[in-house]
């Protein structure tokens, strides 16, 4: 049951060197392990997203892997994104667009968005519907995330 | 003094951090030499329990001690003190911090287990062996109520608690002098919290000081603290209880819980601090739920249509406990007569226990219920009539020229209820003209081209908001010229913070982004209630209102002895006193600060007290009343029964807006939670008083694809009833929309179908209707 093994993973661009216990899932390593506790944890059963982050490039749901799966990976966790003081532009347009109340579902949001945008950056508001349809808010009714979403990705599309 | 930031769209102050993943939830605190809680819950929904055996369990590794109630003697006994106390509740139906003897639903926490991981305490509650008797249960509301039904508690011979009752007028002689009258009955179904947190809490002992700090996912830390003091026999002073950044409160979160007092008595015990964390399944079973009611009524009208009196009968379903009193039917009582002028009402709710979780208020209590046998019954009138349903509520409303209107019944003190202000002709025309009523043929005839039924739905609500007593506040101007609002209003999501702001903000004449507020922490303010019932904009953004012009005042007498000039010459503008026309002459808020928090030898300017702030406790002594009406419109694939809401427009009323923002979201997800009940949301249980559906696989929430995108349109009639004119708008989406739903459910389905007068409804449930009218 205590079975351990030692894992090496990219976490947020810098390699970090563990010993973990075979069962515990990535969330876990990376909330208590690792202090990144903007990975949030909402079902532990793979439904509600609020634990997604970006495994080797995919939105993945950290609760349904095991740590030691992800040995080897490359992972992006919320904390990734910008710092408080210099949000990244769809964590902005979520502040503008009002798309987040209690805050627990929105590090998952904006990884599962983030996966999303960078290969479809011309999503329209159905399409976008559809990449968070595996994350749950109980708070917002999800207009003012897809509005962000759709906000930061014309931003992006004007920039580039 | 203008208005730079109240009534404006600002952005709030609390995004930032939380979109850095840098929130502090209850979970993400680690104390040192923290140990993790998990608890072993009934198996059954009523039983006996003969023994317990927790021998393997303490042997298992990590394990630091396992935990049932007689563990606790040393340091208190008993159930929990009621947080409500009624009448009817002769005696309390409190739960033990974890059970003894008996079990009364499946959930229900019997023993604990503190280890070093959570893993091992999990694995070790895991292996408590408990040998209970099964005694019978009951899963039902209605079964509770029948003759020789099993007691839902052995040691109670009745499972009826008692009977509400309200009402006004005659209803006998109303019904006998009535053009018409309809009898429905109405079944509404329980949903759950589902907050995206869980609950969670860490008890942390400081042996040295005798005190104890307590963290929690609660929306009423206050509340927290009065009765775990009472509890322990404690002093308040010795307990400090805070709730962090929560995750989401709905109602379910204001209760005091079992946990609370379990995590607090093995810290004590154990001398170390502990952590419990909810899990989803945990939730299923030990979070309180909405409610199961069943209502039969009769309404009497006019020929004409108009509404005259409703009487009838409902079963309330409290589950096992009354944790949180008789609130909630309470509330469905006292939320009649909605927004109609009714001659007579007479009304009996029966509180039944049942051996399934306790209900209490989840988003709107039971006002969406009284909004949806109501609205249902004014499109029964409709349809009886072959009228237009709007016309029903044109020709029953209260009108704009009755406000104030005492509407006949009682609030929770016993005072009479009085409507505010308001029109509520005016929302219903603003909601019809907004979503093009008049255009809604057409749209149904290129619908049935495509092969889909379209439904058209009105919903119509009265919310009472802003109970009384109060929320406190203190603002302080530091030395530095930052503003500190400290309140105990607590936050799940509302933008508090950014609210109080931008009151504040106004009132000092400083830049918002000098303005920081702590709240929900009782060691930093003295006082607090509860964050229920839309009632924080009114209490603490009124208490801060009160609080901020005092202070200016006491600013602007200051400045004006170190100015030597007079007050009526002075103005404050970004953080600074200046003498009008006088360039240069000033002083910043921060140095009256600092001349006020005083210095060895030196006399503060003008005599003025100490410190540059002020406390105010703005008392809400009566109801602020916010309402709407909404209109939607359903699109039915008949192939499948399934339910999509195409088109959602809300027009509300909650007086002055502080934060367009804020409230259209608190409005936004009270739709789409709403939207969850008549569709999607459906907490099963067994006979046996199973639940059935304890993961998102088996009950489902409002997901983003089959949500619509929904039009807002706000109507702003101040409240008199307050210094800064606001009424609630936590919880004034949801309480019509799942009567709009299921109106346009009824519509789209044709003349045809029968009278829908139930949620949720499930394609399977459309599907049968089709069938019979096929
Ligand atoms: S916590 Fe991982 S999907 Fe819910
Ligand atoms: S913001 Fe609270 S769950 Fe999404």
């Amino acid at each position: 049951m205590s079975d351990r093994r030692r894992i090496t993973i990219n976490v947020n661009g810098t390699l970090r060197n563990a010993e973990v216990e075979t069962r515990v899932h990535l969330a876990d390593f990376l909330r208590q392990s690792l202090g990144l506790t903007g990975t949030h944890l909402g079902c532990e059963h793979g439904v509600c997203g609020a634990c997604t982050i970006i495994v080797n490039g995919s939105a993945v749901r950290s609760c349904l892997m095991l740590a030691v799966q992800a040995d080897g990976a490359s992972v992006e966790t919320v904390e990734s994104l910008g710092t408080s003081k210099a949000l990244s532009a769809l964590q902005q347009a979520f502040s503008r667009h009002h798309a987040l109340q209690c805050g627990f579902c929105t590090p998952g949001m904006l990884m599962s968005l983030e996966a999303f945008l960078r290969n479809n950056p011309h999503a329209n508001a159905a399409e976008i519907r559809e990449a968070i349809s595996g994350n749950i808010c109980r708070c917002t009714g999800y207009q003012g995330i897809v509005n962000a979403a759709l906000a930061a990705a014309a931003e992006h599309r004007g920039a580039a | 003094m203008s208005a730079r930031y109240f009534g404006a769209a600002v952005q709030r102050l609390e995004d930032p951090r939380l979109l850095a993943g840098n929130g502090r939830y209850v979970d993400d605190i680690a104390l040192p030499g923290m140990l993790h809680a998990a608890f072993h819950r009934a198996q059954v929904a009523h039983g006996r329990i003969r023994d317990l055996d927790a021998a393997d369990a303490r042997t298992m590794p990590g394990v630091a001690a396992v935990y049932v109630m007689a563990d606790f003697a040393a340091i208190a006994e008993g159930p929990m003190p009621p947080m409500a106390p009624h009448p009817l509740l002769k005696t309390p139906l409190t739960y033990h911090p974890l059970a003894v003897e008996e079990v009364h639903h499946v959930g229900e926490a019997i023993a604990m287990v503190l280890a070093d991981t959570r893993q091992q305490a999990e694995d070790a509650a895991n292996a408590i062996q408990v040998d209970i008797e099964d005694l019978p249960a009951v899963a039902h509301a209605t079964a509770a109520l029948a003759d020789g039904a099993p007691h839902v508690h052995s040691g109670r011979d009745s499972n009826l608690v008692g009977t509400l009752r309200g009402g006004f007028g005659d209803a006998g002689a109303v019904f006998a002098k009535a053009d018409h009258a309809l009898s429905e009955t109405f079944a509404i179904h329980r949903g759950g919290c589902h907050s995206m947190e869980c609950r969670g809490v860490i008890a942390a002992p400081d042996p040295l000081a005798e005190e104890l700090t307590v963290y929690t996912s609660s929306q009423s830390p206050y509340m927290v603290r009065r009765h775990l003091a009472q509890y322990l026999k404690r002093d308040e002073s010795s307990l400090r209880v805070i709730a962090p950044d929560v995750g989401g409160g709905f109602g379910p979160k204001a209760n005091v819980y079992p946990e609370e007092f379990a995590v607090a008595l093995a810290a004590m015990m154990i001398g170390r601090p502990v952590k419990w964390i909810e899990d989803r399944s945990e939730h299923f079973v030990a979070t309180t739920q909405q409610r199961d009611q069943l209502w039969t009524l009769d309404v009497a009208f006019t020929g004409h249509g108009r509404m005259l009196a409703v009487r009838g009968r409902c079963i309330h379903d409290n589950g096992a406990y009354a944790p949180y009193g008789l609130i909630l039917p309470a509330t469905a009582l006292a939320s009649f007569p909605g927004p109609y002028a009714l001659e007579a009402l007479d009304i009996a709710i029966d509180v039944v226990l049942t051996n399934l979780v306790p209900t209490t208020p989840v988003r709107g209590a039971a006002r969406p219920c009284t909004a949806f046998v109501l609205e249902r019954l004014a499109d029964a009138i409709a349809r009886h009539l072959d009228l237009p349903r709007e016309e029903v509520r044109r020709r029953s409303f209260i009108t704009a020229d009755q406000m104030p209107y005492t509407t006949g019944m009682k609030a929770r003190d016993g005072s009479p209820i009085s409507y505010d202000s308001g029109d509520y002709t005016k929302a219903l025309d603003l909601a019809l003209a907004k979503i093009d009523a008049a255009g809604f043929a057409q749209r149904k005839a290129q619908a049935a081209a495509r092969g889909k039924l379209l439904g058209f739905g009105i919903a119509s609500c009265v919310e009472d908001t802003g109970l009384a007593p109060f929320e406190g506040a203190t603002v302080r101007v530091t030395p530095a010229g930052k503003v500190v609002i400290s309140t105990g209003a607590a936050s799940q999501g509302q933008g508090h913070r950014t609210m109080l702001a931008q009151i504040a903000a106004d009132a000092l004449g400083v830049d918002i982004g000098n303005i920081s507020v702590e709240a929900a922490d009782t060691g930093k303010f003295p006082l607090g209630i509860s964050t229920v019932g839309s009632r924080i904009a009114v209490t603490a953004g009124s208490s801060v209102e009160l609080a901020a012009q005092q202070v200016r005042k006491k600013a602007l007498e200051a400045a004006s002895f170190m100015l030597e000039a007079a007050e009526s010459d002075l103005e404050i503008e970004r953080g600074v006193v200046r003498v009008v026309g006088v360039p240069g002459m000033q002083v910043s808020l921060g140095d009256i600060a600092r001349a006020l928090s005083g210095s060895a030898g030196l006399l503060l300017p003008g005599h003025l007290e100490p410190d540059l702030a002020a406390t105010a406790y703005f008392e809400s002594n009566a109801l602020t009343f916010a309402y709407g009406s909404n209109a939607c419109e359903v699109e039915i694939d008949p192939a499948t029964g399934d339910a999509r809401v195409s088109r959602y427009v809300v027009a509300h009323d909650c007086g002055c807006l502080i934060n367009p923002l804020v409230v259209d979201g608190q409005i936004l997800g009270g739709v789409v939670h709403g939207i969850g009940n008549a569709l999607y949301e459906r907490m099963v249980y067994d006979e046996a008083g199973q639940p059935l559906s304890t993961n998102y696989g088996e009950y489902l929430l409002p997901l983003a694809p089959e949500m619509p995108d929904i039009e807002m349109h706000h109507l702003e009639t101040p409240s008199p009833r307050n210094p800064i004119g606001v009424k609630g708008a936590g919880e004034g989406g949801t309480i019509p929309a799942a009567a709009c739903v299921i109106s346009a459910i009824q519509d789209a389905l044709g003349p045809g179908a029968p009278f829908i007068a139930e949620h949720p409804v499930s394609p399977e449930r459309i599907t049968q209707w089709l069938d019979a009218i096929s």
